[in-house]
């Protein structure tokens, strides 16, 4: 579904990926994981278009998607969540749905019911719908943000640290849902410091190091993998 | 259909009330407070047109007065330059003064409105790679730009400015029906872009660009739109001050006019409709009215400036709106604390 074929970021001087290759495939949970600055958002950011790559391809369902803007990608059935919540803090909890739905502008009927479906996965919203979003706990605001990456109808959802700054309870909420999207039908791919949730909810897995992947496996194998658990899972 | 035939009964009975207001103003104020008015009239409009981009957008424009001058200098060209040779040679054009008049003056708008907008993408092409402070040189630099360009082309006076534009709008209750007209249609269309989803974009290009553009906002279009949107109503606003005062010269649409209208969004509260305009009354106004005092008036009024914003520092309104339900709402809560011992 989503190919990187060996790409490639400098920032300036600093080659921040090298020669990535990295394959979602329809239906998985795949996630990035690694230590701090080793290119797992740079990845994202490459996927969305929001850093240009200075090598290398990247296809989203067979069309190649390199330099296609960031907006664009959306109307593809990609959601992205940039870095951190960016939810709109001045903006009610339901004009922040709505807007999740943009591209969708119109289909009241739809957006009425994807909007009842998020409140189902969270219904913590549903009772802060008029409330301005930067009024709402770390916790509220990562839900929110999930929620409206999903009121797109995305085929493939991007997630960059989704357990940012939680309590471990609300990481596992995040985490359950997460699955729970998954077996709807959406594609995922996670960006995670939280190498062992992750790898938990995840199919594949690969692991950064230094702007390139030095192991991919299936999130199992990963878990038991004796270095993996060394390195990233503080054991 | 029954939502178009509301539609229309709004707009004719907004209109109708204008006007039944034009008449009885222009019957029952003197002269000079009339003219004031007036003033506060265009004002309003280049206000509630800059916080489009400005407030609502969040593009920190600073060169309104450039799309001003653009839309009234072309505006006014049509009318004293080109509409007399345009008539020769179209006899049928030669309708006399109500139709010939208000026609002339359509005309005049929307050439005025197009040079404005026109002036708008230029500007707003360089918002798409500034931001802050750095747009706001490009901006004002660009609407001297305009202002000097204007001082150098003969045709249309240079400095000494074009005088003699015909009073298309009448100096009576006719002026105010066109200037407030205008206002009221800035701030439907405000109103109406708030209420929509395409508006909530426009508010997310300045809440958070990023998070904008991945919901699948075309956050370029954004930008170039809210400074067409808001330079043509400018521009209308230049037409409208030219064919009023029938004289306009380079130096009405200097910087000092730009920092004022970009004070009147500050001082409402950047996004707040209601508030700019306000805002824009209270300083076009007061100066005004703070005539008797002779030489302090400046002093006066700058130190109500800093104080406003010393108090309010998220202008008058902040991101907020007049509106009934706040209104029945603050004086409920006034009535309820009142009434306990």
């Amino acid at each position: 579904m989503l190919a990187l074929r060996s790409v490639s970021v400098r920032y300036g001087a600093i080659e921040a990926l090298s020669q990535v290759d990295l394959e979602v495939n329809q239906g998985e949970i795949v996630t990035l994981i690694g230590a701090n600055g080793a290119g797992k958002s740079t990845t994202i950011r490459a996927i969305c278009g929001q850093v240009p790559t200075s090598s290398g391809s990247i296809h989203f369902e067979g069309r190649e998607i390199t330099r296609t803007p960031a907006h664009r990608l959306v109307h593809a059935g990609i959601a992205q969540s940039p870095e951190g919540r960016r939810i709109f803090a001045n903006m009610t909890v339901r004009e922040n749905l709505e807007l999740g739905a943009f591209i969708h502008h119109g289909k009241h009927e739809q957006i009425r019911q994807d909007i009842d479906r998020v409140f189902q996965l969270f219904p913590r919203l549903s009772e802060r719908v008029n409330q301005s979003a930067g009024t709402l706990s770390g916790g509220e605001q990562q839900m929110l943000a999930m929620g409206r990456s999903l009121m797109a109808r995305p085929k493939l959802l991007l997630r960059d640290e989704p357990s940012l700054g939680l309590a471990p309870f609300l990481v596992q909420q995040i985490f359950q849902i997460i699955r729970e999207i998954n077996k709807e039908g959406v594609t995922i791919l996670l960006v995670e410091q939280n190498a062992y949730q992750a790898l938990r909810v995840a199919h594949r897995a690969y692991v950064l190091g230094t702007g390139s992947i030095v192991v991919s496996d299936t999130a199992e194998r990963l878990l038991a993998n004796e270095q993996v658990q060394a390195a990233y899972l503080g054991e | 259909m029954r939502w178009l035939a509301l539609r229309t009964l709004t707009v004719l009975g907004c209109l109708a009330a204008l006007a039944v207001v034009s008449k009885l103003l222009s019957a029952n104020l003197d002269t000079y407070v009339f003219l004031v008015v007036i003033q506060c009239g265009v004002a309003m409009t280049l206000a509630a047109s800059l916080n489009l981009i400005n407030g609502i957008t969040g593009q920190f424009s600073i060169g309104h007065a450039g799309f001003y001058a653009a839309g009234a200098y072309v505006g006014a060209a049509w009318t004293v330059l080109w509409q007399p040779i345009v008539v020769r040679h179209v006899p049928l054009l030669q309708l006399g003064a109500p139709v010939g008049d208000t026609l002339t003056l359509l005309i005049a708008i929307v050439v005025g409105a197009a040079a404005a907008a026109v002036a708008g993408v230029v500007v707003g092409l360089p918002s798409l790679r500034l931001r802050g402070d750095y747009l706001a040189i490009v901006t004002l630099g660009f609407g001297e730009v305009i202002r000097v360009v204007i001082l150098n082309i003969d045709a249309v006076g240079g400095a000494r400015g074009l005088t003699g534009i015909p009073t298309l709008v009448g100096s009576g209750d006719l002026a105010f029906f066109w200037v407030f007209g205008l206002v009221l249609a800035v701030v439907a269309l405000s109103r109406n872009l708030m209420r929509t989803t395409r508006g909530l974009t426009w508010l997310a290009v300045r809440e958070d660009e990023i998070a904008a553009d991945a919901m699948g906002v075309d956050t370029t279009r954004v930008k170039v739109s809210a400074f067409v949107v808001g330079s043509a109503f400018a521009g209308v606003a230049g037409v409208m001050y030219a064919h009023y005062f029938t004289s306009i010269s380079p130096d009405v649409f200097g910087m000092d006019m730009s920092i004022i209208i970009t004070t009147m969004v500050v001082l409402g509260g950047t996004g707040s409709v209601s508030g700019s305009l306000l805002a824009a009354i209270v300083l076009t106004a007061l100066p005004e009215f703070l005539r008797f005092m002779q030489d302090y008036r400046m002093v006066i009024f700058s130190t109500m400036l800093v104080v406003v914003m010393l108090t309010r520092p998220q202008g008058m309104f902040g991101h907020g709106e007049i509106s009934f339900a706040k209104l029945k709402q603050l004086f409920g809560r006034r009535a309820a604390g009142g009434a306990k011992p």
